[in-house]
């Protein structure tokens, strides 16, 4: 039997990106911004395109966002997704996290799935909060921060990391995996040459919230029940002070300010 | 009529975890500017003990639910508890830690209960009688202020570990104990299979004090030896790069950045760390940087409280002298 998983995948501002204040005061300029594959929800990708190759997983992407976002759909293509689904509704800006998650929940059941994987956060507005919430509305459980996975006899199992050791968590399926970890850690495959040109065959869905047997009072700006009012950037730091000195005075004096002055040591 | 503001605890092997101390505290702030009370949820094995010493940190009354099937935090078991209890009290605001147990509790909650929720709070204020909160965006790079429509409650927020002040508790006072009726769920759907942890129990870099951190300046993964040796006497722990952790010297768990851990100590040593922009976003915010590097044009300078120019092979060692004579005379 194909054990069907879908990643949940936000378009996200390169890490890279200097971020400034928008007009309105509550949003960022999004000019010239470089989008990317939300990093964890890549690490997703790979995740399952790994299950793909080792018990033949079906991989669907789900995302829901702007037209600009199918460029993210067609990169998770290119990497070996087979297919992409993309709510794109104008409605569903302004949603809050629970309008999102209910967004993609209701999405979600028309679509089959044994085990639904994302990031445990997207780095932009940094919420951890719509794959959790999305488990919950599903009624399914959440192995959060996930370092390696692997599903057995209808179990998912995940390692996740605490300090200075990991545990390990089972669920049976269906189940939500977030993940955690790095760049090094899931190392996501690049795009191949022949992958970009798949790709381009490979089906996209696109819908709408009328098609979910959704309404914009549902889920859209007048459901959100928390929203963002204003935007700043972190306080200035006052310039700092250059140490002078040979070697082991730097350090005496260093030592000296964290102790007497900043009261840190 | 929703009233009184309520934080949800968190209680790991025998104790109330320091987060909870935090959020705790804040709660009580909120409450007086509120001018109503503050509960708090307890659940765990063997709370039912510790719970009136909250009172030390402001709380009036705690409803515990004693339990050895809540040892661990289990979603499947403890979200329907927490819940239960909550719309039982109806408050105005709820408060949780922004620690990976409770954003999963919160974010479940929220989707339970229909409530909004803001996570990883740096700031949290009242004004017209609701919750107004500051939270990073962008892992810092901009925060966010964020409002909730009117008339629907509770208002709930988590509290980034470290951020807010907590409470000198006043051993004297006492919470008033409640025990609600709850059904603990007979049985969860995930389970923790095993735990290897450490005999030295790191602490975790969001709640760590003190970090002292290293990246591509280190040159290989033998010199974090030093970084230990460092962090160990100042009672911190050792974090890295993003470059640090792609090139295999440190565990992934280490990384600090955009890509990785946002930490918030009282201290952090950036030790041949150039700062690159999504590591600044990671440690920002950071109450004191001190920044070693060799070239003094490195961004992270920039950030620095206090700069020093200097071969980390050098000064690492001698920092670790100098302070190894403070300690030895204080």
């Amino acid at each position: 039997m194909t054990v069907n998983v879908v990643v949940l995948l936000k378009q996200v501002p390169d890490t890279e990106t200097v971020v400034r204040i928008d007009a309105d005061g509550k949003s960022i300029v999004t000019k010239d911004i470089k989008w990317i594959i939300n990093p964890y929800d890549e690490y997703a990708v790979e995740g399952a395109l790994r299950l793909k190759d080792s018990k033949g997983a079906s991989v669907t992407v789900l995302t829901l966002g702007p037209q600009r976002t199918v460029e993210a759909i067609r990169t998770a293509m290119a990497m070996g997704a087979d297919r992409g689904v993309l709510v794109d509704d104008p409605a569903t800006e302004g949603s809050d996290a629970l309008g999102k998650a209910r967004v993609l929940a209701a999405t979600l059941s028309a679509i089959p799935f044994d085990l639904i994987l994302c990031g445990h956060r997207a780095v932009d507005d940094d919420e951890n909060q719509v794959g959790i919430m999305v488990a919950e509305l599903l009624g399914i459980s959440h192995l959060p921060l996930a370092v390696a996975l692997e599903i057995q006899d209808g179990k998912v199992k995940i390692d996740r990391p605490v300090e200075g050791g990991r545990v390990t968590l089972v669920a049976g399926l269906p189940a939500m995996v977030t993940f955690g970890g790095s760049h090094a850690v899931w190392n996501p495959r690049y795009a191949s040459l022949p992958g970009i040109m798949k790709a381009k065959k490979k089906p996209l869905e696109m819908k709408k919230l009328a098609d979910l047997g959704l309404s914009a009072d549902q889920v859209g700006a007048k459901a959100a029940k928390v929203k963002v009012t204003a935007m700043e950037m972190p306080p200035q730091r006052k310039a700092g002070r250059m140490i002078q000195g040979d070697t082991a005075k730097k350090a005496q004096e260093l030592v000296r300010l964290l102790h007497e002055e900043a009261k840190l040591i | 009529m929703a009233q009184g503001v309520c934080v949800i605890t968190e209680f790991r092997d025998g104790a109330f975890r320091r987060v909870s101390f935090e959020v705790a505290s804040e709660g009580r702030r909120l409450a007086d500017a509120l001018g109503e009370g503050l509960m708090a949820i307890a659940l765990g094995a063997g709370v039912e003990a510790a719970a009136p010493d909250l009172g030390g940190y402001g709380v009036d009354r705690v409803y515990v639910v004693d339990d050895p099937r809540l040892k661990d935090y289990l979603a499947e078991l403890h979200v329907p508890v927490v819940a239960d209890i909550i719309q039982h009290l109806s408050p105005r605001v709820v408060l949780a830690s922004a620690s990976v147990d409770g954003k999963d509790l919160s974010a479940r909650l929220a989707a339970r209960l229909g409530a909004g929720l803001a996570t990883d709070c740096t700031e949290l204020k009242i004004e017209g009688g609701a919750l107004k909160a500051k939270r990073p965006v962008y892992a810092g790079k901009a925060f966010a202020w964020c409002e909730w429509a009117s008339g629907v409650w509770p208002q709930m927020a988590s509290c980034r570990p470290n951020v807010m002040d907590c409470r000198i508790p006043d051993a004297a006072k006492k919470a008033a104990v409640e025990k609600p009726a709850a059904s603990v769920p007979g049985a969860s759907k995930s389970q923790i299979l095993a735990a290897q942890k450490d005999a030295k129990g790191k602490i975790d870099l969001t709640e760590a004090q003190i970090i002292v951190s290293g990246g591509r300046g280190m040159k290989g993964p033998e010199s974090y030896a030093m970084l230990e040796e460092l962090a160990q006497l100042l009672g911190g722990t050792v974090g890295a790069s993003r470059a640090a952790v792609d090139a295999g010297w440190r565990p992934h768990a280490d990384q600090v950045g955009q890509t990785g851990k946002v930490v918030t100590p009282n201290l952090y040593i950036a030790c041949g760390i150039s700062g690159a922009i999504q590591h600044l976003a990671g440690m920002g915010s950071s109450k004191f940087i001190v920044a070693v590097n060799k070239d003094p044009e490195a961004p992270i300078f920039s950030k620095a409280d206090y700069g020093v120019v200097e071969d980390l092979f050098q000064f690492v060692p001698a920092l670790t002298e100098e302070v190894k004579k403070l300690k030895s005379t204080c």
